[in-house]
């Protein structure tokens, strides 16, 4: 079946199979291998992707369920349109080292910009709770916290024009 | 034009642009043309007779390419996977080494074991043709704990192998052990085990395989943390390919933790697929299927006693344990519960004797072989927490009695009984450091605190050391290595000064191109921004053993140190000729050449561009060009350790227990990037969390099936689950690493274990509670309290 969508920020049009995840058809046919899959049960959150404003793990999602939405992947996060910039939470994973192997970072990068989206300012705890959906190996996770509360702060802070 | 920046500094890592934006460079992202897809077919029971694979409907499949199973692997006379360590038994006998065939033949020893290989045109035809395959199993009893392969009458994995028994090892003076027991004033005894882990790097194992027919060259690519011992072992020893028409890359890794280094049999079947069907082939794990094909870690079951006199000096350590090494000997099996354990139980204490006996023991469980730490947190748990039991029986405070018997810093270097010498350290002055970290003085404040709320708090200490830098290969060879640990780099100056290093290590989150890069910054004055790292494929990097045991840095960046040492020795004799002055005058520092008491100097540049254009150059001695290479093989382990002291809650209604502060104060000799080190301790002390709270690897006894086998029943450690540490080190310079360092990785999962468990022993210990296995789960924490004598609420 053919599917039309808005995929960071372009208009596009794909032949799936309905039954393909949007995972797949994100690295497999479109060759946007930021989304990753790190398990087959929908606990580690390496494939998180906002699908019309919203964070959603792609591997539990259909193809044919993009048809007329706005998915926006780690690809298409950045600091200013078409600039190698980064985003501002991209800007604080690095600031604060919240990375380390980086196959969960775009999961975990896509989720601290949902979870900061109303919230300048985030509690640990918040933060914690937050990402309980996503599974890190390497970090301990304390600077992943770091990097969101930080980020939180400077998404809104960029927003306003600071 | 950028800044040097040097040992010390902490700039923002190389890396994380690439991966901050989604354009790393992973295994399964990589796409060949005409590639095919391969999934691999396995053995649904943990023990069976593999009577006959019936191919012929899988064969007509839709989308079919091939179809291999062990008889094939047979007909093309292929070699078994082979083990990297050869242990023997007191007497010198060698362990029992049964062929590991890379895909099965005869028989199935693990819920996991490979029987065949389907190739398809894609992932979903080769799972549907894989479908159609006819296996004829006759099942048998699976075994899967040690104590029970050991018994008679358990179910035997191999014919040659009597009472499932690889190796009966031991180390130390047994007489001497017994001899001081006999004049011990109390003995303190701990039986324990040391569970099963399943390491879970977040990105599954992956492999894609091509072969050229117009060069006869093969490659590889795959989730490796060390791609020439791969082709070493895969090319030379199981499909015997040449090594110079093989090439191994694993580029970016997601993760590895021991995981990822060691050579499996997917990698072997895939490559040798590859060229039966000549086209690319790709193969990517479900974290199901890497859940009962990845290596599992530790796995003990021990003995242990602890001889001490009237005031609470240790004399002599006693252990005993069965290790289980699951159903085949992996690349390092034998090696970590025998070599990584019973040289580290001597700890940061002064112990006169020790005696350590381990059984290596085969069961129908996937291979066991080392994940981060390997051996040396299974000895430290052992330890550090029979240190508490002696502690608490001799009415001794549990931080006086480790002061009664730490090495004083200046007794180092230190040799122990059981074959290791460390070099430096200061066991005594992590204590005090963390001490004060942890506020450990308002402790009781806190523990009222908690008691207000009906909660347990506990205060568990564990002072540690391990070895590391992997490894002097003299003393390895000794201990049974069959290859050599060193470790290799080359620097390659540009003509313009830029600098691109290859390195045998594999960077797969530890930081490796920032950290080398200032080490070349640092010695060479070239500015960060110029030096690049190379790692990860054969073909581009000379030779190297790949990262594991926190070798990379201690090994590897001294072998990137010598190198650029090199570099330094020609560009001098460049400038002496270029400058008219004797070599011996010439003087290197912060990236120029200069004749000494004069103001005549060249830059680094300058002489790079010489080295390439040499219009003006002596060649009548020096060659031209400015591209060195070393070779290190590291004269002795290293030696970090540390204090680390974990505070815990626990809720008496539910048996919960929350982890509220951590505190870990590291001597790690020198630090590099304490950016990128105090991430490497957070990681490594959650992982060892994960071993003492959560994470459980738990088979089915007679099925041998894998019960915790998904994200959704083995528990990982989430953000939730935790405080925010405090991380400090407290460093003293390894005295024979040419930096000082002394590695970094695994420190933090060797000291937390036995930190965690000695904490929820203390909040339990009104109760009676003496141990606690691991993971301590709110299930056994909460059955612990019903059979408690004690009544269950706060005193």
């Amino acid at each position: 079946m053919q599917i039309s969508f808005t995929l960071n920020g372009r208009p596009t049009t794909v032949e799936v199979e309905p039954a393909t995840l949007v995972a797949e058809l994100l690295r497999e046919q479109l060759n946007l291998t930021g989304t990753h899959i790190g398990c087959d049960t929908s606990q580690c959150g390496a494939c998180v992707v906002h699908l019309n404003g919203l964070p959603v793990k792609s591997c539990t999602l259909l193809a044919p369920a993009l048809d007329g939405a706005t998915l926006l992947t780690i690809e298409g996060l950045q600091g200013a349109p078409g600039s190698n910039r980064l985003h501002p939470m991209q800007e604080a994973f690095r600031e604060n080292h919240g990375l380390q192997c980086g196959f969960c970072t775009p999961g975990m990068v896509m989720t601290a910009v949902a979870l900061a989206k109303d919230k300048p300012s985030l509690t640990e705890a918040e933060v914690r709770h937050g990402l309980e959906g996503n599974i890190c190996r390497c970090t301990g996770y304390q600077n992943i916290v770091l990097s969101v509360i930080s980020g939180a702060a400077a998404m809104h802070a960029a927003a306003k024009g600071e | 034009m950028g800044n040097v920046i040097g040992i010390g500094a902490a700039p923002k890592r190389k890396e994380d642009q690439r991966f901050l934006t989604g354009r790393g460079n992973y295994v399964s992202d990589i796409k060949r043309p005409g590639m095919a897809a391969g999934v691999f077919v396995r053995s649904p029971h943990g023990h069976a007779i593999l009577r006959d694979i019936d191919k012929s409907a899988a064969l007509g499949a839709p989308g079919i390419v091939a179809v291999l199973t062990g008889d094939d692997v047979a007909a093309d006379g292929l070699g078994s996977l082979p083990c990297g360590w050869g242990i023997t038994d007191a007497k010198g006998v060698p362990m029992k080494e049964p062929p590991f065939p890379m895909l099965a033949q005869g028989k199935v020893r693990f819920v996991g074991d490979m029987v065949a290989f389907v190739v398809a045109e894609t992932v979903e035809q080769a799972n549907s043709a894989a479908e159609l395959l006819a296996i004829d199993y006759e099942v048998l009893p699976s075994v899967v704990g040690v104590l029970d392969a050991v018994h008679p009458g358990a179910p035997q994995l191999f014919d040659d192998v009597p009472n499932n028994v690889c190796c009966d090892w031991e180390l130390g003076d047994k007489g001497a052990v017994e001899t001081a027991f006999r004049k011990a004033a109390h003995v303190a005894k701990l039986s324990l085990v040391n569970n099963r882990l399943i390491g879970n790097p977040m990105e599954p194992r992956a492999a894609i395989a091509e072969y050229e027919p117009g060069t006869d060259r093969y490659t590889l690519w795959s989730t490796s943390q060390f791609p020439h011992v791969v082709r070493f072992l895969m090319g030379a020893l199981v499909l015997k390919i040449p090594q110079h028409k093989l090439r191994v890359v694993a580029p970016d890794v997601g993760g590895g933790f021991g995981v990822k280094q060691f050579h499996y049999g997917e990698e072997a079947v895939i490559t040798w697929a590859a060229r039966r069907v000549m086209r690319p082939i790709k193969w990517v794990a479900s974290r199901s299927e890497g859940y009962v094909s990845d290596r599992h870690g530790r796995d003990h079951v021990t003995e242990a006693e602890l001889a001490l006199d009237e005031t609470g000096k240790f004399l002599a350590f006693r252990v005993k344990t069965l290790a289980n090494m699951g159903g085949y000997l992996s690349t390092f099996g034998p090696n970590i519960p025998t070599n990584l354990y019973g040289p580290l139980l001597s700890g940061v204490y002064t112990m006169p004797a020790i005696y350590c006996n381990v059984k290596v023991v085969f069961t129908n469980t996937v291979p066991v072989d080392a994940y981060r730490g390997a051996g040396r947190p299974e000895a430290t748990f052992v330890l550090e927490r029979i240190v508490d039991v002696a502690a608490a029986e001799m009415g001794i405070d549990r931080v006086e009695i480790r002061r009664r018997n730490m090495i004083p810093k200046e007794a180092y270097p230190y040799q122990t009984p059981v074959l290791v010498q460390y070099d430096s350290g200061d066991p005594m002055g992590c204590l005090d450091g963390a001490l004060v970290a942890a506020d450990v003085k308002n402790f009781g404040a806190r523990k009222a605190a908690s008691q207000r709320k009906g909660k347990f708090r506990g205060l568990g200490y564990s002072t540690y050391v391990e070895a590391c830098g992997l490894a002097p290969s003299r003393f390895a060879g000794r201990l049974g290595a069959r290859g050599g640990l060193y470790e290799s780099a080359t620097v390659r100056v540009h003509p313009t000064g830029q600098v691109t290093v290859m390195i045998g290590t594999h960077n797969h989150g530890q930081g490796h191109e920032t950290t080398f890069a200032q080490i070349v910054s640092d010695k060479l004055g070239v500015p960060f921004e110029n030096v690049d790292i190379v790692f990860g494929d054969t073909d581009r990097v000379q030779f190297g053993m790949g990262t594991y045991g926190s070798r990379s840095l201690v090994v590897g960046g001294a072998a990137l140190s010598k190198a650029a040492d090199k570099v330094i020795v020609k560009g001098k004799k460049i400038a002496a000729h270029l400058l008219e002055a004797a070599e011996v005058d010439i003087q290197f520092e912060a990236g120029k050449f200069s004749v000494a008491g004069t103001d005549r100097t060249k830059t680094f540049e300058e002489i790079a561009g010489a080295a390439y254009v040499p219009h003006d150059y002596p060649l009548e001695v020096l060659e031209p060009g400015l591209e060195e290479q070393a070779y290190y093989d590291p004269v002795n382990f290293t030696y970090p350790g540390g204090c680390h002291i974990a505070e815990v809650e626990v809720d008496p209604e539910t048996g919960t227990v929350t982890l509220v502060n951590y505190t870990a104060v590291d001597d790690v000799g020198t630090v590099i990037n304490p950016m990128i080190v105090e991430g490497q301790l957070h990681g490594g002390i959650v992982q060892g969390v994960g071993q003492a709270l959560y994470e459980n690897a738990v088979y089915d006894d007679g099925s041998g099936q894998l019960l915790s086998g998904s994200l959704m029943d083995y528990c990982m450690p989430r953000a939730d689950h935790l405080p925010m540490m405090k991380v400090a080190t407290h460093s003293t310079l390894c005295t024979h690493t040419p930096m000082g360092v002394k590695g970094c990785g695994e420190v933090g999962t060797i000291g937390s274990p036995a930190a965690v468990i000695n904490a929820v022993v203390d909040a339990l210990s009104h109760l009676g509670v003496t141990h606690v296995d691991m993971p301590a789960t709110p299930n056994r924490i909460w059955r612990l309290l019903q059979n408690a004598s004690l009544p269950v609420a706060a005193e």
